[in-house]
C-alpha cells in the first residue's frame, strides 16, 4: 500500500481490473515517473489525520497522544493536579501542523474528557457519535454542493482510539456498549491503557479475554476481518489483530538509561521504556497508526464509513434518484457494516467500485 | 502462660503471708500495693482463652486488586474458589454481599476473621445507588446486634458488625470520582472507612504524593468522615510519637498487593516481577503496605472494633430508639411520664411457633368438645 498516494474517489474503477488487457511494453516510458508527480504533489499540499480518544480520566489519554506524535499537543493533566472532571461529556478538539523531512501533517486531536466518569453513565456514547456523524454530515454538504472547493476539508474522525481500564479481568459492560455501536461507524482500536500495573502473565491473559470478549459481542475493530485486500494485507493484519488490544504505556519525560536518553517513567524499582518492546506495546501502537497504517485507516473511514452514511443519509432524504447504483436499505438507526454474511440485499460498499457485484468485499 | 501468672501470684502470696511487724515496717511500701497492677495481665489471659473476632469489608471497582491485598494482608488464600465472571454475565449482574469466615492462629492467639466482598459495585453502566445493598448489610448486622442485646439470652451474642471498610480508589483517576463519593458519604456514619490507593505500582513517586494531596482535599470538601487514628498521648515516647506522625501524614495509603513470592537480590520476597524491575510489596519504599498492615492488625484493630461499638453502633441504636419511641407516642396519642421503653418484639420464627401452638390448642380443644357431643348423643 503505497503511502502517498491520495485517497481515490469511490466510484473510479479499479486500476487494473480483470476486463482490460494486459499488453507488453517495447521500451521505457517514464509512466513510473507519474510516482514522482504524485509525491510533490502531496508534499505541496499536506495531509490530514484526525484522531479521537476515548476513555475515562486518568488513562493516560493525553500522554499518549503527545507520545505517539512526539510533541506537547495538550498539556497533559498530571494525576492529581487535573481540573475537576465535567459534568457532561465535552469534546474538545487541538490542531497542529507538523513536519517532518518536508511532509506536512495536519493533525487534529479529539478528546472526550467527563466519558464514563459518572455515576450513571447511560447513554454517555450519544456525545461521541453525535460529533462524528456530524462530521460526516459537514463532508456530504460540501460535497453535494454545485459548484464544489477543490480540496474539500476533511474533518472526518480516522481513527478511535478507546482505552480499556487495565482490570486485569475482561471487558466491562460499559466498555462493550461504546464498542459495539462505534465500530459501526468508525474506525475503532482498542488498547490496554496504563499497562505498567499488569506483569506480562496478566497481561496476555487479559488480552485472551479481551479477544474472547470481543468475538462473541461481534466487534469488529480495525483493522477489520472483511476488507482485507489480498492475501499479504491478511497476513499482516492476521499477525496485528493477534496482538490487539496493544498494552501501553506513555510517558513525555526522557530519562538516562545506559546513556542514552530515553522517554519513560522513573518508578523506584526501575525504568519503564516505553519504546522499548520488551516493556510495552507502544511502538506496535505507533508504527500502526502512523508508519503502516495512516493510509489505510483514511481510505476505509472515506470508502466505508463515509459511504454507509451517505447512502443512510440520502436514502432517507430521498435526494439520490433511483437508478442501477439504488440499494434497498431498511431504515435503521445506524448503517451496519458491509459484511459478505448480510442479507443478499443489503449494500455491498466494497473499497472500490459500488456497481461491480462480482469484485469481493 | 506461666511466667505472666507469676509476678500476680507471686504479689498474692506476699501479702497474705504473715509477717512480723519489723517485716511489716520495712515492707510498708507493699501495703501500697492493692494488686491491681495485675489486671491488663488477667485481661490479656482472658481474651486470649475467647479469641477475636474482627470483620473487614473491602469495596471498590473489580479489577483494583481487592482480594490480592487481603490474600497478602493475612497471608491465607480465602478466595482459592473464585470464578471471575465473564463480560456477558457481569453486563446482568447486581451488587452481591458476600461473606467468608477463616479462623487464624498465631502464637496461641485465635482470630477469627471475616471478610466481606462486594463484587458488582460500580461495574455496571448505570450505577445509581449501587451501595444501597452494602448499606443495607451494615444496618441489618447492627439491628441484629441490637436484638441481641435487648434479648433475653446475652451469653453468646454474635458480633457480626461491621468493623472496617476498606474502600479501594483507582490510581487512574485524577481524585475521587462521582461513585467513591457517593459510597463514602453513604457510609461514613455507619462504618469505619479506611480510604486506599489501589495498585500504587503503576504511579511514580511524585504522582502518588499529588494524589494523595487531591484526595485529602477531596474528603475535607465533601465532609467526609473516615476513620481518624487517635490522637497518642504527651506521654508517650518520641518514636512511637514519629510513628503516629508518619502514619498520619501518609493517609490515603497506596498499596500494592501480591500473591506470589519472587526472587529479588537473592531474596525470596512478596512481590511483582515485571521487566524492569522488581516491586516488592513489604519494601516501605515501594508502598505503604506495611503502614497499612502494621494499622489494621497490630496497633489499631482494638480501636476500630471501639469504635465501632462506641460511635457507630450507638448512634444506630439512639436512632432507632427515638424512631420507636416517636412511632409510639404518635400511637398512643397521650403523654406518658416515664419514656416508654419499647420491649423488643418478639422476632419472626418464635411468633410463628407461638402462634402454631395456638392453631393446635384450639384444635385439640375443638376435638375434645366434638368427642362429647358425640357421647352425649350416643
Amino acid at each position: 500500500m503505497d503511502p502517498l498516494r491520495q485517497p481515490p474517489s469511490p466510484c473510479s474503477p479499479r486500476p487494473s481490473s480483470p476486463r482490460t488487457q494486459s499488453c507488453e511494453m517495447l521500451g521505457y516510458v517514464g509512466i513510473e515517473a507519474v510516482l514522482d508527480q504524485l509525491k510533490i504533489k502531496a508534499m505541496k499540499m499536506g495531509f490530514e489525520f484526525n484522531i479521537m480518544v476515548v476513555g475515562q480520566s486518568g488513562l493516560g489519554k493525553s500522554t499518549m497522544v503527545n507520545t505517539l506524535f512526539k510533541s506537547k499537543m495538550w498539556k497533559s493533566t498530571l494525576p492529581g493536579l487535573g481540573v475537576p472532571t465535567p459534568k457532561t461529556l465535552q469534546l474538545q478538539s487541538v490542531t497542529h501542523v507538523i513536519e517532518e523531512k518536508g511532509v506536512k501533517l495536519k493533525l487534529t486531536v479529539t478528546d472526550t474528557p467527563g466519558f464514563g466518569d459518572q455515576i450513571n453513565n447511560d447513554k454517555c456514547w450519544d456525545p461521541i457519535l453525535g460529533y462524528i456523524n456530524e462530521q460526516y454530515e459537514r463532508y456530504l454538504q460540501e460535497e453535494i454542493l454545485i459548484t464544489r472547493q477543490r480540496h474539500i476539508p476533511d474533518t472526518r474522525v480516522h481513527c478511535c482510539v478507546y482505552f480499556v481500564p487495565p482490570t486485569g479481568h475482561c471487558l466491562r459492560p460499559l466498555d462493550i456498549e461504546f464498542l459495539q455501536r462505534l465500530c459501526q461507524t468508525v474506525n475503532v482500536v482498542p488498547v490496554i491503557a496504563r499497562a505498567d500495573s499488569l506483569t506480562i502473565e496478566e497481561r496476555e491473559a487479559f488480552r485472551r479475554r479481551i479477544q474472547h470478549n470481543l468475538r462473541t459481542h461481534c466487534i469488529e475493530v480495525y483493522p477489520q476481518k472483511c476488507f482485507d485486500e489480498d492475501i499479504n494485507d491478511r497476513i499482516l493484519n492476521s499477525k496485528i489483530r493477534e496482538r490487539i488490544p496493544f498494552a501501553v504505556v506513555g510517558a513525555d519525560r526522557e530519562h538516562l538509561v545506559n546513556g542514552r536518553c530515553v522517554l519513560g517513567r522513573k518508578t523506584k524499582w526501575g525504568i519503564i521504556e516505553v519504546e522499548n518492546m520488551a516493556h510495552c506495546e507502544f511502538p506496535l501502537l505507533r508504527d500502526l497508526l502512523i508508519r503502516t497504517h495512516l493510509q489505510d485507516l483514511k481510505d476505509i473511514t472515506h470508502n466505508i464509513h463515509y459511504e454507509n452514511y451517505r447512502v443512510f443519509r440520502l436514502n432517507k432524504s430521498h435526494v439520490l434518484p433511483r437508478g442501477p447504483g439504488w440499494v434497498n436499505l431498511a431504515p435503521g438507526p445506524a448503517p451496519s457494516p458491509a459484511s459478505p454474511q448480510a442479507t443478499p440485499r443489503t449494500m455491498k460498499v466494497c473499497r472500490w467500485t459500488q456497481d461491480n457485484s462480482d469484485d469481493e468485499c | 502462660m506461666d511466667s505472666l501468672a507469676a509476678p500476680q501470684d507471686r504479689l498474692v502470696e506476699q501479702l497474705l503471708s504473715p509477717r512480723t511487724q519489723a517485716q511489716r515496717r520495712l515492707k510498708d511500701i507493699d501495703k501500697q500495693y492493692v494488686g491491681f497492677a495485675t489486671l491488663p495481665n488477667q485481661v490479656h489471659r482472658k481474651s486470649v482463652k475467647k479469641g477475636f473476632d474482627f470483620t473487614l469489608m473491602v469495596a471498590g471497582e473489580s479489577g483494583l486488586g481487592k482480594s490480592t491485598l487481603v490474600h497478602s494482608l493475612f497471608l491465607t488464600d480465602l478466595y482459592k474458589e473464585r470464578k471471575l465472571l465473564s463480560a456477558e454475565e457481569r453486563i446482568s449482574q447486581t451488587v452481591e454481599i458476600l461473606k467468608h469466615t477463616v479462623d487464624i492462629e498465631e502464637k496461641g492467639v485465635k482470630l477469627k476473621l471475616t471478610i466481606v466482598d462486594t463484587p458488582g459495585f460500580g461495574d455496571a453502566v448505570n450505577n445509581s445507588e449501587c451501595w444501597k445493598p452494602i448499606t443495607d448489610y451494615v444496618d441489618q448486622q447492627f439491628e441484629q446486634y441490637f436484638r441481641d442485646e435487648s434479648g433475653l439470652n446475652r451469653k453468646n451474642i454474635q458480633d457480626n458488625r461491621v468493623h472496617c471498610c476498606l474502600y479501594f480508589i483507582s490510581p487512574f483517576g485524577h481524585g475521587l470520582r462521582p461513585v467513591d463519593v457517593g459510597f463514602m458519604k453513604a457510609l461514613h456514619e455507619k462504618v469505619n472507612i479506611v480510604p486506599l490507593i489501589a495498585k500504587a505500582d503503576c504511579l511514580v513517586p511524585s504522582e502518588i504524593r499529588k494524589l494523595k494531596e487531591r484526595i485529602r482535599e477531596e474528603i475535607d470538601k465533601f465532609g467526609i468522615h473516615v476513620y481518624q487514628f487517635p490522637e497518642c498521648d504527651s506521654d508517650e515516647d518520641e518514636d512511637f510519637k514519629q510513628q503516629d506522625r508518619e502514619l498520619k501524614e501518609s493517609a490515603p495509603f497506596a498499596v500494592i498487593g501480591s500473591n506470589t513470592v519472587v526472587e529479588a537480590k537473592g531474596q525470596r520476597v512478596r512481590g511483582r516481577l515485571y521487566p524492569w524491575g522488581i516491586v516488592e510489596v513489604e519494601n516501605q519504599a515501594h508502598c505503604d503496605f506495611v503502614k497499612l498492615r502494621n494499622m489494621l492488625i497490630r496497633t489499631h484493630m482494638h480501636d476500630l472494633k471501639d469504635v465501632t461499638c462506641d460511635v457507630h453502633y450507638e448512634n444506630y441504636r439512639a436512632h432507632c430508639i427515638q424512631q420507636m419511641t416517636s412511632k409510639l407516642t404518635q400511637d398512643s396519642r397521650m403523654e406518658s411520664p416515664i419514656p416508654i421503653l419499647p420491649l423488643p418484639t418478639p422476632d419472626a420464627e418464635t411468633e410463628k411457633l407461638i402462634r402454631m401452638k395456638d392453631e393446635e390448642l384450639r384444635r385439640m380443644q375443638e376435638m375434645l368438645q366434638k368427642m362429647k357431643q358425640q357421647m352425649q348423643d350416643q
